[in-house]
Order: structure tokens, then C-alpha cells, then sequence
């Protein structure tokens, strides 16, 4: 399958496995954007246009919380700081000359699941098969907080309880297997929870905010960690 | 008290965003070759993950008997290498259970 429409419905089938767990994380989302004071119509837009787990759950906070525009851009870039290796990788896959009007359209859809499934590709990516891919993904994704944010004032207080460790649980299926399998990753994972505690209980230091902590913990943990651990480059895979 | 309108925040958020994933695939056509840069952009989403995950995930829920138990769900399937979708819906069903507990 090398035409454009043929990579395209190889794209979308490839989508589908990442479109459903998409709509149930995005569900728990949705409720929560809700609580944060978010309308529908916003929490959808939120994430139709951001299309990121982690990092649309820290907005959330900074947004209740009234925080500064800066903390807010300062937080997405950290959070999301990881799109740019994944970018650069995808950038490797694709054909040298390819239009820059494709890389700016693959690159909307760089996430940590859509980057998995384009990377492990064998053959060159084509953009057609990023963008079905992206295309039933996104749909689950902002779909699914659609529904969240509508359906979520008329659900169960215990339901909405339970969804609201969804998205932890997806962050630890993503950190987990790999600290499993390698100790500098587990140490950072480690290293980060306990710095995370520190500050968020610690006297002086609970004052600060929770974008400004995820910042903090995230460059001195993952800095220190790139000097005392420099990886192999088998070590890095396309599961991050 | 909301210091911006929530638009606002959602357009820093989607440009920033989108800056990061556009600009390694537009400008970046050479593979990155310091090790240093490299690791820790492999590191930082662990430590990112990590640091949102704990101690937060233990004031997730109704309290803190079921947001332990949904934790501790969540980390025994990631173990055994379950999909992000069963170890987010495992954990989710934890907290309904132990919230149906007389405690």
C-alpha cells in the first residue's frame, strides 16, 4: 500500500487501539476540566487543540489556580519538552525532502502513543499514514472529553471518584514497564516521586505552585540524571 | 479568582505545545548527536510523569483508602506490562470498590 488514501486507511487502523484507550482517559478529563470550571465547549477545544494527557492535566491546575501566563507556557514546555525528542526522532523517519507543510502537519500530532505506533514503522513514514493515524486519534481524544465534560454532572459522585485516578494510571502504565526493566529509569521515577513529596510537604518549599514543582523536579531529576547516567543509544526505545 | 480568560490559557498552552513538536521536525533534518541532550530528553518524561503521579494520585479520590488502593492496582498491572487503557480502568475500578467499603 503505497498510494496516499491507501497509507491513510493503514493509518486510521492503526489508530484504532490508541483512539479507544484515548476516549477513556479523555473521558476522566473531560469530568475534570468540568470541576476546574471549564465549559464543555472549552474542555473540547482544550483538548482538540493541545492533543496531550500530561500536560493538559497541569493546565487544569494552573487554570483554577489562576496562575500567571508565564507558569503556564513555562509548564507546557517542560511537560511537554519530551514532543521535542519525539519530533526530531519522527524527523529521521521521514524522506529528506519531504514539504515542510507535511512536518508542520505530522508534527500536531506528535504524542507519546502516535509517536510509538509512526516510529516503529519499518519503512518510511508517509505523511498520510500520520495523518489517519492522527485523524482517529484526535476524534478519541477531544470525543472523548466531549463526553466527559457533557455526561459528567449527571454521573455518580463515586463514579467521577474512581475516574479521577484514570489519568494517573495511564502515566504509570507509560513510566512503569521501562523502570522495570532499567535501574537508571527507576531511579529517576523514584528520585522524582520523592522530590515531589519533599516539596509538596516540606515548610517553605509547599508554597510553591504545582506547575512551578513539576518544572523543578523534572529539570534537576532528569538533568542530574543525564549527567550521572549518559544512555546508550540502544537504551533509548520508542516507548517513552 | 481567575486572572485570565480561559481562552487565553488554552492558546498559550496550544502554542507552546505545538512550537515544541513543530520545530525538531521542520528545522532538525540531521540526527541529534550529543549525549548529553539526548539523555535527558529521554529522562524527562519519567521524571515528569513521576513527580505528577506522586503524592497527588493520593488526593485523587473520595479519600485516601481508595486512592492507596487504586495506586497500588495501577503499579502491580504496569508491572506485569498491561496497556495504558487496563491499567487506567483497573485502577479506576479499584477506587470504586474500596469506596463501596463500609470504612
Amino acid at each position: 500500500m503505497t498510494s496516499k488514501s491507501g497509507n491513510f486507511l493503514h493509518g486510521l487502523k492503526n489508530g484504532i487501539p490508541i483512539c479507544l484507550g484515548y476516549l477513556a482517559v479523555s473521558f476522566a478529563f473531560g469530568i475534570q476540566a468540568v470541576q476546574s470550571g471549564l465549559t464543555v465547549f472549552q474542555a473540547t477545544l482544550l483538548s482538540l487543540t493541545n492533543v496531550t494527557s500530561a500536560g493538559q492535566f497541569a493546565g487544569l491546575g494552573i487554570i483554577s489556580a489562576g496562575g500567571s501566563l508565564i507558569e503556564m507556557a513555562g509548564v507546557q514546555f517542560v511537560i511537554n519538552l519530551r514532543y521535542m525528542l519525539m519530533s526530531a526522532a519522527l524527523s529521521q523517519k521521514l524522506r529528506p525532502s519531504e514539504k515542510t507543510l507535511h512536518r508542520l502537519a505530522i508534527a500536531f500530532g506528535v504524542t507519546d502513543e502516535i509517536f510509538a505506533v509512526s516510529v516503529s514503522r519499518p519503512e518510511t513514514l508517509s505523511p498520510y499514514f500520520s495523518y489517519g493515524c492522527i485523524f482517529i486519534s484526535v476524534l478519541g481524544w477531544a470525543g472523548g472529553t466531549f463526553l466527559g465534560a457533557f455526561s459528567g454532572e449527571i454521573l455518580p459522585q463515586r463514579l467521577i471518584s474512581a475516574l479521577g485516578v484514570a489519568l494517573y494510571g495511564m502515566f504509570i502504565a507509560i513510566i512503569i514497564p521501562p523502570a522495570r526493566e532499567n535501574r537508571k529509569v527507576l531511579s529517576v521515577v523514584l528520585s522524582a516521586m520523592i522530590m515531589a513529596c519533599i516539596f509538596r510537604y516540606a515548610p517553605i518549599l509547599k508554597e510553591v505552585s504545582s506547575g512551578f514543582r513539576i518544572i523543578i523536579v523534572t529539570i534537576v531529576v532528569a538533568g542530574a540524571a543525564a549527567v550521572i547516567f549518559p544512555i546508550e543509544e540502544a537504551a533509548e526505545n520508542a516507548n517513552v | 479568582m481567575r486572572m485570565y480568560n480561559v481562552y487565553i490559557y488554552i492558546l498559550v498552552m496550544a502554542v507552546v505545545t505545538y512550537i515544541i513538536r513543530a520545530l525538531p521536525l521542520t528545522l532538525i533534518r540531521k540526527e541529534i548527536k550529543d549525549k548529553r541532550i539526548r539523555a535527558f530528553l529521554y529522562y524527562v518524561p519519567f521524571a515528569t510523569l513521576s513527580a505528577m503521579t506522586f503524592p497527588a494520585i493520593l488526593t485523587a479520590t473520595a479519600n485516601i483508602y481508595s486512592a492507596v488502593a487504586g495506586f497500588a492496582v495501577a503499579l502491580i498491572l504496569a508491572f506485569y506490562r498491561r496497556g495504558l487503557l487496563t491499567v487506567a480502568i483497573g485502577a479506576c475500578a479499584a477506587v470504586f470498590i474500596v469506596e463501596l467499603l463500609p470504612l
